[in-house]
């Protein structure tokens, strides 16, 4: 027997947890970047570059950005449910918000590996 | 019964002109804000990014174009808006562990997080930008 209870409780809660979580990792990720910047003090290219072809902070700098993205498809799609009322244009303005995002992953992780 | 309640009269005033927010809900706003206009600049950020790491002479395009005091400008901007929303960001993980509920304690947050913010935003002006 299917014992499945259907309602909505905890669908938002995956979230909500992962919205506080990719923002814990940007505050860290901010905070080694300031550090790194103020002991390197890049003031040439090769400096800059050097900063990311570090393998530490290329995989910082990576993470960093997927939780941008995870954390602004959070953030975007709450606007649309707030102020978007017709539900066609709020799940198209969903799709390009996320497309949009997919898209920027991709570009981050090409900037990144191309160092 | 949901329906009931819902119909039931109740005092509303969304007159956006007689509305006073109070300083924890300009912070609020302004995360929103802030958010909001980081997120459709996604893409010129990740093309100054690009630029600044590809190649010698694409960092000198990239120096250039933030070398000008409009662009300086915008870019003190854009690090204001980032830091409210880290500031107000932490703010809002340490009212999730009921750090600071209380109403006074939630105004002098608040008043912590514009100070800070924009101390540090000043800061890094002065050092990065001029």
């Amino acid at each position: 027997m299917v014992n499945r209870i259907l309602v909505g409780a905890h669908y938002g809660l995956k979230d909500w947890v992962i919205q506080r979580a990719t923002a814990i990792i940007m505050a860290l990720y901010t905070v080694i970047f300031f550090v790194v910047v103020l002991v390197v003090g890049p003031d040439s290219f090769t400096a800059w570059r050097g900063i990311f072809a570090n393998g530490f902070m290329k995989f910082a700098t990576f993470l960093c950005f997927v939780s941008l993205f995870y954390h602004a498809w959070i953030g975007i799609r709450d606007i649309w449910m707030d102020y978007i009322k017709p539900d066609g244009l709020r799940l198209l303005l969903m799709i390009a918000t996320a497309a949009a995002l997919v898209g920027y992953a991709g570009w981050a992780v090409q900037i990144l590996w191309r160092i | 019964m949901a329906e009931m309640t819902l119909k039931k009269k109740r005092p509303k005033n969304l007159d956006l002109m007689t509305i006073r927010l109070p300083l924890p809900g300009i912070l609020s706003i302004l995360h929103r804000v802030s958010g909001a206009v980081l997120f459709l600049l996604l893409p010129v950020l990740l093309w100054l990014f690009e630029s600044s790491l590809t190649s010698p002479d694409t960092f000198a395009v990239f120096k250039s174009i933030a070398a000008h005091p409009l662009v300086k400008l915008i870019l003190l901007g854009l690090i204001w808006l980032y830091l409210h929303h880290f500031c107000a960001g932490i703010r809002y993980l340490l009212l999730d562990l009921h750090k600071g509920i209380d109403l006074e304690s939630a105004r002098l947050s608040s008043k912590i997080v514009f100070a800070v913010s924009i101390v540090l935003t000043l800061l890094i002006g002065v050092k990065v930008l001029w």
